[in-house]
């Protein structure tokens, strides 16, 4: 943290204290996601695509929650339910647009750099940078975290894909399952408050009754409504 | 569509939702009722995706060794178990499931 000297001068050590700050966050989180990187090659693999297809999906999109649900449409449906797997992707990616409204500030520079930025904007850098008490922090956190695990992910996914071309019988080892957890693991520390969690629940009612009636893909999309009607509606929201 | 084309059109649509927030100023759409409903649509998909590799099978519906897999991860993720093992354990559970049954 910036310290204030009497006269209001900052001193330079703890603004390297507060970038070393920065990066020790960095590194933690960078490891914990990359493990990620692991299950979610192998259960592309799993879900039809080939390890091209995989690497390139995890370099091009780099954003977690997105790629596990355009695999998970693409595993039920195949390329027939593209368009409803594009759709969930970027509707899981909405999020990034916002992070990406709080980090705009910190970033300076010509376009590439923004574009670069943009790219790396997830939640997890977000997460570091918003985290940081100062300016100088916050941009470290962004630029460490958000570079670390972009050279994380895509190693892991390439081992994961490598891994799981090598499984055949993926149910055999339970890899669906895995799915499905990987899911729950994403979703498990949104559940804090009440409204996400009525959400949760009304989405998972509305993807289990319609998934007999609809194509692969379309329940899910359908499950999304419910957060748009709470969301207007802001039933079970905590009082302003 | 291939599955070539999915890959690359999504990744062109996140890719641009991440540069919207670049893009406008932040006074027209950090407002509390989008943020709002972007926090949940996350939740709601999430929660919906969980359903579908949980009892989907194509377009049936079906309990088999999936879903007391999930429920072994939804408790090891309570008591805070990392990630990583959590998927493992889930992946055993249906794998051990399926070599008895």
């Amino acid at each position: 943290m910036l310290v204030d000297q009497p006269g209001g001068a900052t001193t330079r050590a703890p603004r390297s204290a507060e970038r070393a700050a920065a990066i020790r966050a960095s590194l933690g989180v960078a490891l914990a996601v990359s493990a990620y990187g692991f299950s979610f090659g192998a259960l592309s693999v799993a879900s039809g695509l080939d390890i091209w297809q995989t690497c390139v999906l995890s370099l091009l999109m780099f954003s977690g929650g997105s790629q596990f649900a355009l695999i998970g449409v693409l595993a039920s449906g195949g390329a027939a339910a593209g368009g409803a797997a594009i759709a969930g992707a970027a509707l899981l990616g909405t999020r990034n647009g916002l992070y990406a409204l709080r980090i705009a500030p910190l970033i300076g520079g010509r376009w590439p750099r923004k574009l670069l930025a943009a790219h790396w904007t997830i939640d997890e850098s977000t997460a570091v940078a918003t985290a940081q008490p100062g300016l100088e922090g916050q941009r470290t956190g962004f630029w460490f975290t958000g570079g670390l695990i972009y050279l994380g992910w895509n190693l892991t996914t390439f081992v994961g894909a490598l891994i799981g071309n090598q499984l055949g019988d993926v149910s055999q080892y339970g890899l669906d399952a895995a799915a499905a957890a990987a899911f729950l693991g994403l979703l498990w520390p949104r559940l804090k408050q009440l409204q996400p969690v009525v959400v949760a629940i009304g989405a998972a009612v509305v993807a289990a009754v319609l998934t007999p009636w609809l194509p692969p893909g379309i329940p899910v999309l359908m499950a999304a409504m419910v957060a748009v009607v709470v969301g207007v509606t802001n039933w079970w929201g905590a009082k302003a | 569509m291939t599955i070539w084309q999915v890959i690359i059109l999504a990744s062109i649509a996140v890719l641009a939702l991440k540069l919207v927030g670049y893009l406008v100023p932040p006074s027209l759409i950090e407002k509390p009722l989008p943020a709002r409903i972007a926090g949940l649509l996350t939740v709601a998909l999430l929660s919906a995706l969980i359903v579908t590799q949980t009892i989907g099978a194509g377009q049936d519906v079906t309990v088999d060794a999936r879903v007391p897999a999930l429920l072994v991860a939804a408790g090891l993720f309570a008591v805070r178990v990392p990630f990583i093992l959590v998927i493992i354990a889930a992946a055993a559970t249906a794998a051990l499931i399926r070599a008895v049954t």
